[in-house]
């Protein structure tokens, strides 16, 4: 019975289609996710809270761009590298979103390989996820090195208006710290994986919980998280 | 009289989703999210080619609200993918599905404020702090 609340793969009970099956779910007085794990449960809220932050970002990005009376930098010119004699516009940043694009490729193939609990798939496809990951955050640190040198600083730029560059240290800031840290999340779950610890179940080192090949798929969600706030970013920032 | 009524309903439907839900187990994971790989393939190729549009639309610096809608497009499209795909959420019951999809939706709410507010303030600073040559 315990293990019904630690594990996914419990059978749901019948419940009306639509909103009523919400309402049946939600007011069964037990679990409002009926199927769903605590810990897959517990990453969706963290990602749904983390969605607000970086909402916040964006937000107060959004209205400082929109009243200041001052043009803002181009970012097309901003981004733009010269590649032999060619300036491309916003080449980086292009190849940095398919990089990332390709981490979750590879990590939505490690999670179906967990299932089927073939853990040197999983493990290798999981450390490809993390290099991925990390050469995202080293072209980053290119860009930031780049453009301090250009003389960004958050309270001013050659181009424009001054809050270009503190909008953009602190957003691309904070979601190189979300690829960090989940690089970092990558690797120790590899570690286990390609170790065989959800196949002898043995015990966490902080909890003494028996793990599942489900904390792949939990990984995964944090790490898609990550990939889709880019694609807000690339939009909003990169684009608009 | 209602409250018969009521629970015969219930039972009803009670009924009828047990065999949408004998329908649907059969087609859908028993165990975790298991998916044919080719379908995140899929996925993958056509997150290559929207992010591949969103980037002409700067590289050959369309403007105006051709671009700001195609640049709108390409991310809601390529965020609804990896969401519904990618992180399942196309086979999540409703009520996860709800609980989490519904909330940022409020935000909407919260950029229309802010272009109201930032409408005003960029209003106030031209009219009282315009730079006097």
């Amino acid at each position: 019975m315990a293990e019904t609340a630690l594990i996914n793969n419990v059978e749901p009970p019948a419940r009306p289609a639509g909103w009523r099956g919400i309402a049946a779910d939600w007011s069964s007085d037990q679990r409002a996710f009926k199927n769903v794990s605590w810990g897959k449960a517990m990453m969706w809220i963290f990602l749904l809270s983390d969605t607000f932050i970086f909402s916040c970002f964006l937000l107060s990005y959004m209205t400082t761009r929109m009243t200041t009376t001052v043009a803002w930098p181009n970012p097309s010119e901003v981004f733009a590298l010269t590649i032999g004699d060619k300036k491309i516009p916003l080449i980086l940043i292009a190849i940095m979103t398919f990089i990332l694009i390709s981490s979750s490729g590879t990590m939505a193939m490690a999670v179906n390989f967990g299932y089927r609990r073939d853990r040197v798939k999983t493990a290798a496809l999981m450390l490809a996820t993390a290099a991925f990951g990390a050469t995202f955050v080293g072209m980053q640190a290119f860009e930031w090195t780049k453009l301090i040198r250009e003389g960004v600083r958050p309270w001013g730029n050659p181009w424009g208006a001054e809050q270009f560059g503190s909008s953009f240290f602190m957003i691309t800031g904070f979601h190189g710290t979300h690829v960090t840290i989940g690089v970092i999340f990558l690797i120790a779950i590899a570690r286990k994986v390609w170790r065989g610890d959800f196949d002898v179940e043995r015990r966490g080192f902080f909890t003494s919980r028996k793990g599942h090949y489900e904390i792949v798929e939990i990984t995964g969600l944090y790490w898609h998280f990550v990939d889709l706030v880019w694609v807000f970013i690339f939009a909003l920032f990169y684009l608009w | 009289m209602t409250n018969v009524a009521v629970h015969l309903e219930a039972q009803q439907h009670t009924l009828q989703a047990h065999v949408h839900d004998a329908l649907a187990s059969g087609t859908t994971q028993t165990k975790g999210q298991q998916h044919p790989i080719k379908l995140y393939l899929v996925v993958w190729g056509w997150l290559f080619v929207l992010s591949t549009c969103s980037y002409l639309v700067d590289y050959f610096g369309l403007h105006g609200h051709l671009r700001w809608s195609l640049i709108l497009l390409f991310m809601v499209l390529k965020a609804g993918l990896i969401v519904a795909v990618f992180m399942h959420m196309a086979w999540e019951r409703l009520a996860l599905a709800y609980a989490i999809l519904l909330p940022p939706v409020l935000v909407l709410v919260f950029v229309a404020i802010m272009v109201f507010e930032a409408d005003y303030t960029h209003l106030l600073r031209v009219l009282f702090f315009a730079p006097t040559a």
